[in-house]
């Protein structure tokens, strides 16, 4: 098993309904407006503006970028505490117990997903109780991320096996996958045929970010067609 | 136990700060500690708040904390390292610097190795770091080296330490305890000097190779990742370079402080200030030839993210820093040193003090910009150190002054037994040894 997503960008509008679910989904903190200036907004999943020519020929390119689950990821490497790791199935995990926040594999990631908590995340009084019980909520001085949406593949992985079946694809989909309007998100299984990101990744459009540093990221982009 | 009677040393010079410190030592220890307070004040305070207290930020993850650690650890090379160079390559010159320049070491290597302590999120998890501790990771290399190296040094510094605690036990200098006790029943027998000369050779060969694993590895921690303007193969002898060289700013520096302050003009010559300020010169010139390769092969390789790095330092916003850097590390010395009109004592100092700024400078922009500069698009702001990261920047130079004139206090910074042994041996060593050198008398020719 090899978990992969593909984002079609021929389809993505730049909404930003998959930054949203994400946050939602895996109690990402919201920092104070000051806080955000200073540039710690915390995102596992971020909308990427990229500039193409010069004005008047400017053309504005958005992208959605989760943690690539890089199969050489160049975090695991340099953590002095093998608080991040790649898993069997391809994730690359975080275990925020483990961590001491020398924030290492911050400085190592090419494509910046790690955020880093600067403060004990607090939520207000209305908002706390909307979060997810199903994703701990780290505390100040951990370095955290994008995980798939690990927890949700293990409760789709414990109710196949209670039906004693195999797990389907439809079983789970990423929060970003689920929310996306344009269904430009498709999550699978990448060695697997039978799911659609395995196909989708053969596409000639498919393409990777930074692809030429050799990380092997698990985030296939499907190029836009002018 | 009755004082010993004070019979004037040979050189009381050097035993004066210790027997009499007087007033002003313990105003300005005072001031420190105020100093030191605060600072402790404000690191308590960043434990309970967490990090956020500083100015770092996504992507800079990386400021003040990590750029001084660079930079301190950078500064203990200055002792160990040239004393044991000095020594092994038998510069009788050396004679009066090698203590001052080893005690740098030790407590400079103190602080900069809890730098890092300071950088984590989380120390409260530090034993992590040995009981899940990654070997593949850079940092644990890291805190391998300066552990050995701290252990190495301070041995280093100690050994030849012990002849002149026993001077000042014989003397009855208090406090009695700790002279009693850290002269290890030094007698100056014959066997003691052999066992002291044997173990300082094996010291000093053992401590060069660690001193420059040291500040290679700490390059490696950049080096090791593919952010550009960090993925260079000449970081480990580019930091060692600038390690040494700004130790050799860093040693001249308290050299002038000392030799003013407990006129030590009779120990301290014009000659050291001239040979190490040469010295200083030559690693100004070597310095400048590794930051040219750095950059000249960057510009030439144009790779885009490469690029990006370089004119952000070169015309962007740390133009200002990095030109600032290149006149305090190269033009300046190389104006003042060069010249036999400047390269007084004065002249000298400006220069060294240029260094050490200019190597502080050149940290900075070795850690800041490549953070600052992502390869995806990515919102950035400039990196501002907050009120906390000054504090204790300014607290761990106040720690090393105060714990610099705390050893200053207890023990002579300047070897008291081996200037003796200068004084009564080493004209007769050095001129046997210089008769060694010479080619050999012709053999007479054979009569046929």
């Amino acid at each position: 098993m090899k978990w992969g997503m593909v984002i079609d960008l021929q389809k993505c509008t730049g909404c930003g309904e998959c930054v949203a679910a994400c946050k939602l989904e895996n109690n990402v903190a919201i920092v104070e407006p000051k806080e955000s200036e200073m540039g710690r907004t915390m995102l596992w999943m971020d909308m990427l503006t990229m500039y193409e020519g010069e004005y008047p020929r400017l053309r504005v390119r958005q992208f959605p970028r989760p943690c690539m689950h890089c199969d050489h990821p160049p975090c695991t490497k340099v953590c002095p505490v093998r608080a991040t790791y790649k898993n069997e199935e391809g994730i690359v995990a975080q275990i925020y117990p483990q961590c001491i926040g020398c924030r290492y594999c911050m400085a190592a990631c090419p494509y910046t997903v790690k955020s880093f908590n600067w403060y004990k995340p607090e939520w207000a009084p209305g908002i706390r109780e909307t979060t997810n019980p199903d994703v701990s909520v780290r505390p100040a001085g951990v370095v955290e991320k994008c995980t798939f949406c690990v927890h949700r593949l293990q409760k789709a992985k414990e109710q196949a096996k209670s039906e004693g079946r195999t797990l389907r694809e439809d079983d789970f989909q990423t929060a970003c996958a689920e929310s996306c309007p344009a269904g430009a998100i498709v999550f699978g299984d990448l060695d697997n045929t039978g799911h659609r990101v395995s196909s989708l990744s053969h596409s000639p459009r498919a393409t990777r970010l930074l692809e030429d540093l050799g990380t092997e990221p698990k985030v296939i982009y499907l190029k836009e067609v002018d | 136990m009755e004082k010993a009677p004070a019979a004037p040393h040979p050189e009381y010079d050097l035993l004066r700060p210790i027997e009499d410190p007087g007033k002003s030592f313990y105003y300005i220890v005072a001031v420190l500690l105020v100093i030191i307070l605060y600072t402790g004040y404000v690191y308590i305070r960043q434990l309970y708040y967490g990090l956020g207290v500083t100015g770092m930020a996504q992507p800079v993850t990386w400021g003040f904390y990590i750029i001084n650690f660079v930079f301190f650890i950078g500064i203990s090379h200055a002792g160990t390292l040239i004393s044991a160079i000095l020594r092994l390559s038998k510069a009788e010159w050396r004679r009066p610097i090698t203590r001052m320049a080893e005690v740098i070491t030790a407590i400079v290597l103190a602080i900069g190795g809890l730098h890092p302590i300071i950088d984590l999120g989380r120390p409260d998890r530090m034993s992590h770091l040995f009981f899940n501790g990654r070997l593949q990771s850079p940092l644990l290399w890291d805190i391998t080296s300066i552990t050995a190296y701290f252990t190495a040094s301070t041995i280093y510094l100690y050994i030849p330490m012990i002849p002149d605690i026993a001077i000042l036990r014989d003397r009855g200098v208090r406090p009695r305890w700790l002279y009693e006790f850290l002269s290890w029943g030094w007698q100056g027998t014959e066997q003691q000097h052999k066992v002291l000369d044997r173990a300082m050779n094996i010291l000093m060969v053992v401590v060069i190779p660690i001193a420059i694993s040291v500040h290679t590895i700490i390059s490696y921690i950049f080096a090791m990742t593919v952010q550009p303007g960090w993925h260079s193969t000449i970081f480990g002898p580019y930091f060692v370079v600038g390690a040494i060289f700004s130790g050799i700013a860093a040693i001249l520096v308290l050299m002038i402080v000392f030799r003013k302050v407990f006129h030590l003009e009779r120990y301290l010559k014009l000659i050291h200030f001239n040979y190490l300020s040469v010295l200083l010169l030559i690693m100004s010139l070597l310095w400048f030839y590794f930051t040219f390769s750095e950059y000249l092969t960057g510009f030439y390789g144009h790779e885009p993210n490469e690029m990006r790095v370089f004119w952000y330092k070169f015309s962007g916003d740390f133009a200002p820093y990095f030109w600032t850097m290149v006149a305090c590390n190269f033009l300046l010395p190389l104006i003042l040193l060069s010249n036999r009109r400047t390269r007084t004592i004065p002249g000298i100092l400006v220069a060294s003090i240029s260094v050490i700024i200019g190597m502080w400078l050149e940290r900075l922009i070795i850690v800041v910009p490549s953070l600052a500069n992502p390869r995806l698009p990515y919102p950035t702001g400039i990196y501002i150190p907050s009120h906390t990261e000054w504090v204790l920047f300014l607290g761990g130079v106040s720690v090393f002054i105060l714990g610099y004139m705390l050893f200053a206090r207890f023990f002579p910074v300047i070897s008291i037994w081996e200037i003796q042994e200068g004084r009564q041996e080493s004209a007769k060593a050095v001129t046997e040894r210089i008769t060694s050198y010479m080619p050999d008398p012709q053999p007479p020719l054979a009569k046929g």
